[in-house]
């Protein structure tokens, strides 16, 4: 059992044998028992929730009129509970990982507002509608494609960059109870599907028919192979160091032992570094670099199928911050508050988000500071600084874990 | 032009006594009236007329051997009953300007191109081409550059009335 | 038609006329190879509106808000150039006081051109805090334009004999201020470009020119500076006050798209001194003296040509007057349509990426260019 699972049923069965009951006073077994996890799940606990009540008010609308039927039993059979709840659950985490997109469109705005000496957004309390209204003004646009495209890979393309995207952030999980899967191999597989948005990009840009996009898109690609490869090595050291691919495992080391950002304090700032590239923010958004390629590979991407590209964007932002948080700064872990109980019973997903958020904090000053780099100069820099530094990382992590481990130091 | 030295920064009276030695009563010079103009009373303004026949020659010899670097503007004037060209080139070091001016019948739009001296006259003649219908033998890309290319006339003549004008 | 055998390692990219890179309506035609611009073919002319042939229908009066709509940001310089096409046809010098009014009020246009270029030059490298930080201090200049002229951008000031009007009140305490001000302000926007390692890497080394093709192609003003030219009107063909100032001008050997940078930055600078001096000889003149001269109507009949030094460079006129109040012809040499030809020569061999950032040194503006 991996040290994610013992901990949380550990702490389950603690606050079982209390008496005590989980958030939202459900009884811990009777989650566990009809669940698909085999430990507590908090959104599929609100979906639980939620489907009792609205499926039990519509199988009660249904009994007032045809008393005992079977629809209304099978509204609220176990079954049916258990496959809403799924439905539900996805809702809610997307809805979360949507607002926190919101929100962190709305930091970059403010913050790089005062940046350059401006407001920002106004609209809605502190500007935070603005992100609102662009989407309504984005998704009123008429739906407009070229004549003269490859209509199939033109459509996947972008459907695929966006999905892949909005998956991502739905993977990562906030706390050890905010999850879709609780898989072993959690953070290679958003490695894997972080690096799969490149070459789909390069594809939407040479469907389009358009010279400025198809240049955006193979600009794309060049910069995947010269970011990738670093980003993995310090993904190594991370995992040397804590021995698991499972992000819960990964963040219960740490908090356990030390956040990895004081021994692999060289691997944190290559990190940012890749992270931005990875996600394609300003210095480094060569493929849609809006000086010399228009905008790049969404040239002929218009209306909301734009505005979904920018908001997937956002979400490879959150992905990429989330990446930061999750191997350096201990994720969800707060250094001396996780002590208490009340803190891993209402904060984590909450400490998780302001961490990513700070960690994006970063991301926005690069960008109001930065012009943008060449793509000679991108390749240099992957190749020639941060690949060596990853590679020193990733010998200073094996050096500590050695002494670590037979060293008795500890 | 092998056996000549160029002469770096030559002075108003060495420019004209060179250029009257070289092309004789080919290029007539000009004394300006003005009194109270700065650049003329302190010499740094030299007017000329050449024949069409020798533009080439001046153009090379002004650049070669006087040192003019820039052209600094080829423009074009209609006198109804004849054309000009008047050329302004810059020397640097000294910042004398020569304003040479030649003179086209109107039967015969034809000079050389000074453009294969001067890199910047390039665009100054393709203007005063399709401007004027002016045509500059020997220049690389004689082609109408602000005005559309289905243009037939030439918007800039005397002979072409605006709206509105008397 | 011809059937052309297409060449598939090359690939003809049209930039423009609407595209980011280009600051007005004019296309880059530019072949790339892969990422490498291999030629290109500047084209022009979409904001062509026969301005020499208008002006030969107009009163020498009606020309000078004419000639500051020439470029909207260096309007000043413009319609001075043309009010000096007309007093060397009529052979007169402007009052003293007219002639220092006149280099304050060119001195605040370079800033505010130049300011401008700088935010251009921000967009074309990628950054926006750049832009913004100096079209905020560009509007400080812009506020001086106000209270001197009373135009934000086409100012209409300079007449011909003179200038409109004198100095406000308390329009020197607020120039200065202003200038002081500027000064300051302009080295965090310094600090931002050209302490920034990525932004000096982007533009050092590209859009190489050497000092004998530069002056060939006729390139004038910071771009020629930048390419070792040591020439500047201000200084080696005075004009109006300019021969009393005491000023320096920047000038770079390396020839690339950072000298030129350089060369307008240290430009903003000395304008700053050249304001400084101005306004310190403005005060010892006394405010009784005239600023304008009466002139008449009509222009004696002649060839003239005057320039002086734009923001973008040397810019001429060449005025023919027939003895009437309209003028014969009027043609203009503009500076950026020389500069903009020199563009097939600059951008190649540079990256697709360069192209913004070499042409922003040139500091496009179509209005002149087109006319």
């Amino acid at each position: 059992m991996s040290g994610l699972r013992e901990w949380i049923v550990n702490r389950a069965t603690d606050l079982a044998d209390g008496g005590s009951v989980c958030l939202n006073g459900h009884e811990y077994s009777d989650i566990v028992g009809m669940s698909p996890y085999d430990v507590y799940n908090l959104p599929y606990d609100i979906g639980v929730k939620v489907w009792e009540s609205l499926g039990g008010l519509i199988a009660w609308l249904i009994n007032l009129f045809v008393p005992n039927n079977a629809v209304s039993f099978a509204l609220i059979s176990d079954t049916a509970t258990n496959a809403m709840a799924i439905v539900l659950m996805v809702v809610v985490i997307f809805a979360i990982g949507f607002v926190t997109n919101l929100t962190m469109i709305w930091q970059e705005r403010k913050f790089l507002g005062r940046q350059m000496d401006r407001r920002g957004t106004m609209i809605g309390p502190l500007g935070y509608l603005q992100c609102l209204g662009d989407g309504l003004k984005t998704f009123m646009k008429e739906n407009v494609a070229p004549r003269a495209i490859d209509k199939k890979i033109y459509w996947w393309g972008v459907v695929l960059v966006i999905g892949t995207s909005v998956l991502l952030a739905c993977m990562i999980p906030l706390s050890p109870r905010w999850f879709i899967v609780d898989y072993n191999t959690g953070l290679l597989l958003i490695f894997a599907f972080f690096a799969l948005a490149p070459f789909l990009i390069m594809c939407a840009g040479w469907a389009q028919n358009n010279k400025y996009s198809l240049i955006g898109g193979l600009r794309a690609a060049e910069l995947m192979i010269s970011y990738e490869v670093p980003m993995l090595i310090l993904f190594a050291g991370t995992v040397y160091m804590t021995g698991s691919f499972n992000i819960g495992d990964i963040i219960t080391w740490q908090e356990e032992h030390i956040w990895l950002i004081v021994p692999q304090i060289v691997g944190f700032f290559v990190c940012l570094v890749c992270a931005i590239a990875e996600s394609e923010r300003v210095p480094f958004d060569l493929s849609e670099a809006e000086a010399e390629l228009v905008e790049g590979w969404q040239t002929e991407y218009a209306g909301m199928k734009w505005g979904l590209i920018m908001l997937g964007d956002y979400f490879r932002g959150f992905v990429a911050c989330a990446l930061v948080n999750i191997m350096f700064l201990g994720g969800w872990s707060m250094p001396i508050i996780n002590e208490f109980d009340w803190y891993y019973q209402y904060f984590p997903e909450l400490f998780f988000v302001l961490k990513t958020c700070f960690v994006f904090i970063f991301f926005i000053t690069a960008r109001g500071a930065l012009p943008r780099v060449r793509t000679d100069q991108i390749v240099n820099v992957g190749w020639k600084v941060l690949m060596p530094l990853a590679v020193i990382n990733l010998v200073i992590t094996i050096l500590i874990k050695w002494i670590w481990d037979y060293g008795g130091v500890f | 032009m092998a056996d000549e030295q160029k002469i770096e920064s030559p002075s108003y009276d060495d420019i004209i006594s060179l250029i009257g030695s070289k092309f004789g009563d080919k290029v007539k010079f000009r004394q300006s009236t003005k009194k109270n103009v700065r650049s003329i009373n302190e010499k740094r303004r030299i007017f000329m007329d050449a024949d069409r026949e020798v533009i080439l020659d001046l153009a090379y010899f002004l650049r070669d051997k006087l040192n003019f670097e820039q052209a600094s503007m080829v423009t074009g004037v209609d006198w109804v009953d004849h054309m000009q060209v008047v050329y302004h080139i810059t020397n640097y070091f000294n910042s004398i300007t020569v304003e040479i001016v030649v003179n086209i019948p109107a039967d015969d739009l034809h000079v050389a191109s000074v453009a294969p001296v001067w890199g910047g006259a390039n665009w100054h003649e393709r203007e005063t081409y399709e401007l004027f219908g002016i045509i500059f033998d020997g220049h690389p890309k004689l082609e109408r550059l602000l005005t559309p290319k289905s243009y037939e006339f030439f918007p800039f003549r005397k002979s072409y009335k605006l709206r509105g004008s008397q | 038609m011809a059937q052309e055998k297409m060449n598939a390692d090359k690939m003809w990219l049209t930039m423009g006329p609407q595209h980011p890179f280009s600051h007005g309506l004019w296309t880059l035609r530019a072949q790339v190879d892969g990422e490498i611009v291999t030629d290109a073919e500047p084209e022009v002319g979409y904001l062509h509106r026969g301005w020499e042939k208008e002006c030969e229908q107009r009163d020498y009066q009606k020309i000078i808000p004419m000639a500051d709509r020439l470029c909207y940001s260096a309007s000043m310089t413009w319609s001075h150039l043309f009010c000096k096409v007309a007093e060397e046809a009529l052979d007169i010098e402007v009052p003293e006081r007219a002639q220092y009014l006149r280099v304050v009020a060119d001195e605040i246009c370079r800033i505010q051109s130049h300011l401008m270029w700088l935010a251009a030059v921000g967009t074309d490298a990628g950054n926006l805090t750049i832009f913004l930080w100096a079209l905020r201090e560009r509007e400080f200049m812009l506020d001086l334009n106000v209270r001197l002229c009373g135009q934000r951008l086409t100012t209409n000031y300079p007449r011909i004999g003179g200038v409109r009007n004198d100095m406000p009140y308390y329009f020197e305490r607020d120039c200065l201020r202003g200038i002081e001000r500027f000064e300051k302000a302009l080295w965090d926007i310094v600090n931002l470009t050209d302490d920034s390692s990525i932004f000096v890497g982007r533009v050092k080394g590209i859009g190489y020119i050497s000092r004998e093709e530069c002056a060939n192609l006729g390139i004038t003003g910071p771009a020629m500076r930048g390419c070792g030219v040591d020439y500047d009107v201000r200084r080696d063909d005075p004009y109006d006050a300019y021969g009393d100032m005491d000023f320096y001008v920047p000038v770079y050997k390396d020839g690339d798209a950072y000298a030129r940078f350089r060369v307008r930055i240290e430009e903003m600078f000395q304008s700053c001194s050249i304001i400084k001096q101005a306004m310190k000889k403005l005060e010892s003149i006394p405010k009784t003296a005239p600023y304008r001269l009466k002139v008449p109507k009509a222009i004696p009949e002649g060839t003239h040509m005057a320039r002086i030094e734009d923001p973008r460079g040397e810019s001429v006129m060449y005025l023919i007057s027939d003895g009437t109040d309209r003028p014969y012809r009027l043609k203009v040499r503009s500076p950026v349509f020389v500069n903009v030809s020199a563009s097939k020569r600059m951008v190649q061999g540079v990256r697709l990426a360069d192209i913004p950032t070499v042409m922003a040194m040139i500091d496009m503006c179509l209005g002149e260019t087109d006319r």
